[in-house]
C-alpha cells in the first residue's frame, strides 16, 4: 500500500485555461457564470434562442487551433480536446519524465458524463432537419465517451490501463477514485485521472430544461432563494503517483488522496437520498482511515437546486453528528457550474489547492440563509483557514454517489 | 363551461402520464394518492404544454402543489393565450 499524492494538475473553466486562473477566481469568489454565446447549435437558427435560460459557464476565448493542429481536430471533440489540454498541463506541472517503463504501466482514468454529443448533434441535424441520408464518418470516433482517455494515452504514448467511467456528475470522482486505489494497491505506478465535459450544445441544453433544474438566474447553492443550477463546461486532469515516487523525482506534493467511498442510493433515478450520501461519505473515510474531526471543509456537491441541497446538508448532518457546525463548507458550482462530468475532477482541484493555500473557496452568489441549510456555508467571501483534511463530495442524478477524503501535504 | 373542459382534460393527461385509469383522478386527489413525485410532475406538465400549446414557467410550476392549483394555472394561461391572440 502506497501513500498516494496529487503531483500536477490542470484545469480548464469559465474561470480560466489554467490552474492557477481557476484557483485565482476561487479564492476571490469571483463567479464565471454569464450569458451563454448565441451559437451554441448546429445553424445559426437553432441556438439559444430557443433555450428559455440564458446563463451557464462557458469557456472564454478557446480557440481549439492554439492547442492542435488542423487535422487532430478532425478526430477531436470539445471534450476530447479538454481531456488532453488538462493533461497536458498536469503533466508539465508535474514534472514527468516519461521513461519506457512508466509508459507501459501508468493508467489513464476518465470520467465523461456525456462524450461528445456535439459531434452527434451535427450528425443528426443532417438527418433529421436537412434530410440527407448520411453523416460524417467520425460521428462515431467524436462521440464516444472514452475518446477523452484514448487521445490522453495517444498524446503520451501510454499503454497501460485506459478507461472512461460515466456515472452523470459523478463521473469523474468514480474515475479519481479508481485510479487512486490503483495507484495505493501499485497496479499502476502513476495515473492521470479526471474528468472533461463539454455539455453546452443545442440538445443538451434542451434536454436539462426540460427538466425544469436550471437557473434563469445564477447558481446560488444553500441559498433560500436559489433557482436551480448552471450548467458548466471544462475539464481537469490530476496526476497521481506515490509517495516516494514523487519526492524521489523532487517534485512537490500538492495534496495527498487519502480515501475514496461510493454507494447507491437505490431508490430513485433524480431524487437523491440523503443515506446513500451519507454512506459513500462513511466509505471514503473508513477508507481513508481518518476520523470525522479530523475533517475541517468540504467541497459539497451543492449544485444550487433545493433537492440536492437540502439532502447534503441532511447527510452531513447524519455523518458528523455534533461536530457539523464547525465544519467549513462551500459549493465551488457557484462559480465555474456544474461540469457534470468534469465537476468532480474540478472539484478535487479545488480541494486539493485549498488544503495546499490555506484558503477555503467561499460559496459564491450568496443571498440569503436557508433555514433547512443551517451550515457554515462560507458565504460569498473566502476564508483564510488551513485544513489539515477535506472531502470532496459527487451525488449523481440515479443514485450514484462518489466522496474523495484528501489530506494536506506537510 | 370552458373551464369544465380544461379541467377534463387536464384530469385526462394526468391519467394517461401516469397510466392509471381516468376514474382514480379527480379534481381533489393528492399528488400523493394518486402516486405523483417529482419527476412525474414534471412529465405531467410536459404533457400538459404539448396538449394546451402553453409554455409553463418554471417558478411556477415549482408553486404547485394540488390539481385544482393546476387547473387554475392551465386556465390562466389559455385565457392569457387567447387574449393575446386576440390583439395580436
Amino acid at each position: 500500500m502506497h501513500r498516494v499524492v496529487i503531483s500536477g494538475l490542470g484545469t480548464l473553466s469559465a474561470l480560466g485555461a489554467d490552474a492557477e486562473s481557476f484557483w485565482q477566481a476561487l479564492a476571490e469568489g469571483r463567479s464565471g457564470i454569464g450569458p451563454l454565446p448565441e451559437d451554441i447549435g448546429p445553424s445559426p437558427e437553432a441556438g439559444m434562442a430557443l433555450v428559455r435560460f440564458k446563463n451557464g459557464a462557458a469557456l472564454h476565448g478557446y480557440d481549439p487551433e492554439i492547442h492542435f493542429p488542423r487535422k487532430n481536430l478532425t478526430f477531436m471533440d470539445r471534450f476530447a480536446q479538454y481531456a488532453v489540454i488538462t493533461a497536458r498541463q498536469a503533466v508539465e506541472m508535474a514534472g514527468i519524465e516519461w521513461t519506457e517503463e512508466l509508459r507501459e504501466r501508468a493508467a489513464v482514468v476518465t470520467g465523461s458524463c456525456m462524450g461528445g454529443r456535439t459531434a452527434e448533434e451535427a450528425g443528426y441535424w443532417e438527418l433529421f432537419h436537412h434530410g440527407r441520408s448520411r453523416v460524417h464518418p467520425l460521428t462515431i470516433p467524436l462521440g464516444m465517451s472514452n475518446a477523452g482517455a484514448s487521445h490522453i494515452s495517444i498524446e503520451f504514448g501510454l499503454h497501460g490501463p485506459a478507461f472512461n467511467l460515466s456515472t452523470a456528475c459523478s463521473s469523474s470522482s468514480h474515475a479519481i477514485g479508481q485510479a487512486f486505489w490503483m495507484v495505493r494497491s501499485g497496479a499502476a505506478p502513476l495515473a492521470i485521472a479526471g474528468g472533461s465535459e463539454a455539455p453546452l450544445f443545442l440538445g443538451g441544453l434542451k434536454a436539462w430544461e426540460a427538466m425544469r433544474v436550471v437557473s434563469t438566474d445564477t447558481c446560488r447553492p444553500f441559498s433560500a432563494n436559489r433557482t436551480g443550477m448552471i450548467l458548466g463546461e471544462g475539464a481537469a486532469m490530476l496526476i497521481l503517483e506515490p509517495l516516494e515516487s514523487a519526492l524521489a523525482r523532487g517534485a512537490r506534493p500538492i495534496a495527498e488522496i487519502a480515501g475514496f467511498g461510493m454507494s447507491a442510493d437505490a431508490c430513485h433515478m433524480t431524487q437523491p437520498s440523503a443515506e446513500g450520501a451519507a454512506r459513500a461519505i462513511r466509505a471514503a473515510l473508513r477508507d481513508a482511515q481518518m476520523a470525522p474531526e479530523e475533517v475541517g471543509y468540504i467541497n459539497a456537491h451543492g449544485t444550487g437546486t433545493e433537492a440536492n441541497d437540502r439532502m447534503e446538508v441532511c447527510a452531513i448532518r447524519t455523518v458528523f453528528e455534533g461536530t457539523a457546525d464547525r465544519l467549513l463548507i462551500s459549493s465551488t458550482k457557484s462559480m465555474h457550474g456544474h461540469t457534470l462530468g468534469a465537476a468532480g475532477a474540478l472539484e478535487a482541484v479545488a480541494t486539493a489547492l485549498a488544503l495546499q493555500r490555506g484558503v477555503l473557496p467561499p460559496t459564491a452568489n450568496f443571498t440569503a440563509a436557508d433555514p433547512a441549510c443551517d451550515l457554515d456555508v462560507i458565504p460569498n467571501l473566502p476564508r483564510a483557514v488551513q485544513v489539515g483534511a477535506a472531502l470532496s463530495n459527487s451525488f449523481a442524478f440515479g443514485g450514484l454517489n462518489a466522496v474523495l477524503a484528501l489530506r494536506a501535504y506537510s | 363551461m370552458a373551464d369544465e373542459t380544461i379541467q377534463s382534460r387536464v384530469l385526462k393527461v394526468i391519467a394517461n402520464t401516469q397510466r392509471i385509469p381516468l376514474e382514480r383522478v379527480q379534481p381533489d386527489s393528492t399528488f400523493e394518492e394518486l402516486g405523483i413525485d417529482s419527476m412525474d410532475s414534471i412529465n405531467i406538465l410536459f404533457d400538459l404544454e404539448s396538449e394546451f400549446d402553453i409554455e409553463i414557467d418554471d417558478e411556477d410550476a415549482k408553486k404547485i402543489h394540488t390539481i385544482h392549483e393546476m387547473v387554475e394555472g392551465v386556465t390562466y394561461l389559455v385565457n392569457a393565450k387567447q387574449k393575446a391572440s386576440q390583439q395580436g
